[in-house]
């Protein structure tokens, strides 16, 4: 059953984004050309998005479980980082240059695109790097608390 | 700045996004997990006894939506994807985002929908920063040579 809903979930989602217009680098390149020729469209779809997930999540705020009994998995509340901040930016600066990010990246893909097989590699090569380096920074956080 | 109404499209942009919204809503409604790209992909490498199916199932549906769509969508319902940039930028493109993804702990995804949704500061800050750089990014590139 669970599956079944992640998949449905997956697919719906990947419909929305290809809908949606977000799957189209130039679409997602003319809304951050707000100097330009501004494709306003990505604000529609942003604010489509977050009025359906206001509801949805206020809801599932109020509850312990989900509607089906099973584990709520919000992730907890954290502090404001400058990794935060900086990681968005790098991911930003990203963005505007190829018009992918993630999700459509992998949709492109999907459609047999190359560009999106190409970009999704160096994705997953950069996310491995970002795991690689952030393992090496925690080991040697401990190591200097332990030498202390 | 100049409204480009030649590929402005308000309502299958919006019907997308609510499409977005419903899908975030039932992941976490029936699932009980956040909709964030960044974070299910991050969770395959390395994968984790117990943790991958729900993982593999989501990225499933996600890629079967090309080929349901051809079959659903009427034909020209919206246009064909437009990508200008070139290999070397594609990979350079990629590195960043998936580097900056991790640090930044999300995406478009999971703090621009699922963020704002929950009323989230961290999303708030995230999302205003990766929209400031990707539009510093753009003017760069088209407008300052």
């Amino acid at each position: 059953m669970q599956r079944t809903i992640e998949f449905l979930v997956g697919l719906l989602f990947g419909l929305g984004l290809i809908l949606s217009g977000m799957t189209d680098p130039g679409k997602v390149l003319g809304f951050l050309d707000l100097t330009g020729a501004w494709d306003p469209s990505l604000a529609l779809v942003m604010g489509g998005a977050v009025a359906v997930g206001l509801l949805a999540f206020r809801l599932a705020r109020q509850r312990e479980r989900n509607l089906l009994g099973g584990d709520l998995h919000l992730p907890p509340r954290r502090t404001l980082t400058p990794r935060l901040v900086w990681g968005s930016l790098v991911f930003g600066a990203g963005w505007g240059l190829a018009g992918y990010c993630p999700g459509p990246a992998l949709v492109s893909m999907a459609s047999g695109q190359t560009q999106g097989l190409v970009f999704v590699a160096a994705m997953l090569a950069g996310l491995l790097l970002y795991r690689l380096l952030d393992r090496s920074r925690v080991r040697s956080a401990q190591a200097t608390a332990q030498a202390e | 700045m100049t409204i480009d109404w030649t590929h402005f499209t308000p309502w299958t942009s919006l019907s997308g996004g609510l499409l977005l919204g419903l899908a975030a809503a039932l992941f976490i409604l029936l699932s009980g997990r956040i909709l964030g790209i960044t974070g299910i992909l991050e969770g395959l490498l390395p994968p984790r006894r117990g943790d991958t199916a729900w993982r593999l199932a989501f990225l499933l549906g996600l890629f079967a939506a090309p080929p349901v769509f051809s079959l659903l969508a009427p034909a020209g319902l919206v246009a064909p994807p437009r990508i200008e940039a070139g290999t070397g930028t594609l990979v350079l493109a990629g590195l960043l985002v998936g580097l900056g993804t991790g640090y930044g702990s999300g995406c478009t995804s999971g703090h621009g929908i699922c963020g704002l949704s929950r009323l989230s500061p961290r999303s708030l800050i995230a999302t205003l920063s990766f929209m400031a750089a990707g539009m510093l990014v753009v003017y760069g590139l088209r407008h300052l040579y």
